[in-house]
């Protein structure tokens, strides 16, 4: 069981190395050039209302869970490679290491939920009712994708499935996701919604727009930011003046801000799971900030050199949210039946792959559709 | 028929329409308590009360953006901007989510919306509070633009933008509210799409839209007539996206002449943009230069004077017809 260490009051003087070696220390921001942030707030961090009680699930959820991350894991290698190939073009950002907060939020969703991700969602549509098969077509432009091959990688939708996008403005889809949650509020509809953004979002208007709106009209919505650490190459203190983020919304919106450690994907389920149950009945909404790595650049052309360096993602893997997962149930995860799964899944990505090829770009007269609902004689 | 103001008209339709379909709802600021800060939601909080008449807090992209929220999932809001001056916070909301949503998902979404304010010049209101800002959303595939001129088409527009299945950007005008007009006692609807023969000619086509239909276009044109014997043909564009091309081009080709009349600057203007539709397609048929008059190229002044002299007037659409028509030299 992976146990919620409370950060250590630390000071700028502070052994890094020590820091660096306790794995659960999720406040231990280790920014640009591996140097540790000074805990600045360190006194405030221990009433960080972090450690909920891990909800027990059952072995098939938890196998469920374990089997979404490995399967966001080898599709995201898989889109690299393709990537490379010229298979795939444009911006393409990639997920890996951060698939606990995905998959594990997702779980503690209902069916009439709602999802809103940013442009890195390849891996929020998987587990969201997109069949690799779609999401590698799309991944392709072609007319077998999830989005007829007119979104791309950062426009995954499934109506139906409730998972709304794959946004590519950062912030620009908080207001789209806030006025679901309204619908649900006015038809009075047992329905959250889930908005993720990146750390960086939070200093756009607009989420602070939102959150204030989310509050004054009690709508049921939960806010989760995916704090990577860095916007781009802008390490998070560099670009927020309270970097503790979940420390800016309840004196401003009186929304409960709540921290958890996005690299194990039980806490993210169990925090998630008391706020969905908390917009559901209550009616409140609720900030969870999970922090949580990518091991990649922050999109396809970054190399991710300049802002950070190796021994830092290093650190990072070695909280790798499965192998976590692993540890904690070495019964039910051996490694026969990882091994198995593994290759399962990447059969499954592979077929996604030769789906994706084979399928046909976009009829030329598609160009001219979807504009409007009735598109005849468009344009003129 | 009935006598009514432009105020007056939008207000029926948006009661008309909210009584027919309980998934429309009005949000902007002041709509409520204040009755709206043109007044044109007089009288709705008393009638569908607070959960469907909402005061929003002074945040143009934050209710702009839940307004688009809401309707890609099956609501109908009716979202009021105080002034579209003011809807320049919320552009990315219109652009990148109203007018996009359903491409980029391959025809998931429809985004049934209506975006609905005054702009243009009020009268002294200085430079930020005068704008007459359409060419920002005509430039946009994905939305559709309208401006009534009329209490009458303000009525019939707004019915049908508020059961439109695709966003719709709905200008008003800020000196047009408390201007009256006949509209019938019964149900009526104008499609979205249609422009007007206002008046029919022979000698001239004169295009417009919105307030300097009557503000500037009209007046010039009984002066033309009476002064100058010069015959002329008004169309009230009505809608600017999708442009009802054809209306335009069917009357150039049978006057041979062409002035545009627009309340905006003329760099990029939809003024700009028609004129060149029209001489594109009607090339052959142009005996002259198409005329613009548009406002001065100049942020808008305080000063009463300069206010009147940088707007377009009767007697700028009276020179631009002469010298249309060759009159001028």
């Amino acid at each position: 069981m992976a146990s919620k260490t409370q950060s250590k009051k630390s000071s700028a003087g502070s052994d890094e190395k020590a820091r660096a070696s306790n794995s659960h220390d999720i406040k231990t921001h280790v920014t640009a050039h591996g140097k540790a942030r000074a805990a600045q707030h360190s006194s405030d961090d221990e009433k960080v209302p972090i450690g909920r009680p891990q909800v027990k699930l059952d072995d098939d959820k938890l196998v469920e869970i374990f089997r979404q991350m490995l399967l966001c894991r080898r599709f995201e290698e898989r889109t690299a490679q393709m990537y490379q190939m010229r298979k795939i073009q444009g911006f393409c950002h990639l997920y890996i290491g951060q698939e606990a907060v995905a998959v594990g939020s997702v779980a503690a969703l209902e069916e009439q939920d709602y999802i809103f991700q940013t442009y890195r969602d390849h891996a929020h549509a998987l587990i969201r009712g997109i069949s690799a098969r779609e999401v590698m077509a799309e991944l392709f432009g072609k007319k077998t994708g999830c989005s007829k091959g007119k979104g791309g990688s950062m426009h995954m939708y499934n109506a139906e499935t409730r998972m709304m996008g794959g946004n590519g403005i950062v912030g620009g889809h908080v207001p789209l996701a806030t006025g679901v949650a309204f619908k649900s509020a006015y038809n009075d509809l047992p329905e959250v919604t889930v908005c993720y953004m990146g750390e960086a979002a939070v200093n756009q208007g607009v989420f602070h727009e939102c959150l204030n709106m989310a509050s004054l009209w009690n709508l049921p919505i939960i806010y989760i930011v995916e704090n990577n650490l860095y916007g781009m190459g802008t390490a998070v203190h560099r670009a927020s003046a309270e970097d503790q983020l979940y420390k800016r919304t309840e004196g401003a919106y009186r929304i409960p801000g709540v921290r958890c450690d996005g690299m194990d994907v039980l806490e993210v389920y169990s925090e998630v799971k008391a706020a969905a149950d908390r917009a559901r009945h209550d009616r409140r909404p609720t900030f969870i900030e999970a922090i949580t790595y990518r091991y990649r650049g922050h999109s396809m052309s970054d190399p991710a050199t300049s802002y950070r360096n190796k021994e830092e993602v290093q650190q990072w893997q070695e909280r790798d949210p499965m192998a976590r997962l692993e540890a904690q149930y070495p019964k039910l995860f051996t490694k026969d039946m990882v091994k198995e799964m593994d290759e399962k899944i990447k059969e499954e990505v592979q077929d996604a792959i030769k789906f994706a090829d084979e399928s046909e770009f976009p009829d030329a007269e598609e160009l001219y559709t979807d504009v409007y609902v009735d598109c005849a004689g468009y344009p003129k | 028929m009935a006598e009514v103001t432009y105020r007056d008209a939008l207000n029926q339709a948006l009661a008309e329409e909210m009584e027919r379909d309980d998934q429309i709802f009005l949000m902007g600021e002041e709509v409520a308590l204040y009755s709206g800060a043109y007044k044109v939601s007089q009288g709705l909080l008393q009638k569908f009360g607070e959960k469907r008449i909402i005061d929003a807090p002074i945040t143009e992209a934050g209710f702009v953006g839940l307004g688009v929220g809401a309707a890609h999932v099956g609501m109908k809001p009716v979202i009021e901007v105080m002034t579209f001056n003011f809807a320049i916070l919320a552009l990315d909301q219109i652009i990148n989510n109203a007018a996009k949503l359903r491409y980029m998902s391959g025809g998931q979404y429809t985004v049934p919306i209506v975006i609905r304010g005054p702009a243009g010049a009020g009268g002294s209101l200085g430079a930020q509070h005068s704008q007459s800002l359409e060419q920002q959303y005509v430039h946009i595939p994905g939305v559709k633009v309208v401006m009534p001129g009329t209490p009458h088409d303000a009525k019939g527009l707004l019915k049908s933008a508020i059961r439109d299945p695709d966003p719709v950007i709905f200008i008003e005008s800020e000196k047009l509210y408390n201007v009256k007009g006949e509209i019938p006692e019964e149900e009526y609807l104008l499609p979205i799409g249609k422009a007007e023969v206002k008046k029919a000619g022979e000698d001239v086509t004169i295009i417009t839209w919105s307030r300097m239909l009557t503000s500037a276009v009209l007046p010039a044109v009984e002066k033309l007539e009476a002064e100058e014997g010069i015959s002329c043909e008004v169309i009230d564009v009505m809608t600017l996206r999708p442009l009802d091309i054809e209306t335009l081009i069917n009357s150039v080709r049978k006057t041979n002449r062409c002035v545009v009349v627009e309340e905006s600057w003329p760099q990029s203007s939809v003024g700009s943009w028609i004129s060149h539709e029209v001489q594109k397609r009607a090339f052959d048929y142009l005996d002259a230069p198409i005329g613009h008059v548009h406002q001065e190229d100049v942020p808008m002044p305080y000063a009463f004077n300069l206010e009147e002299a940088t707007l377009p007037s009767p007697a700028k659409v009276v020179e631009a017809v002469k010298s249309a028509c060759y009159l001028n030299r």
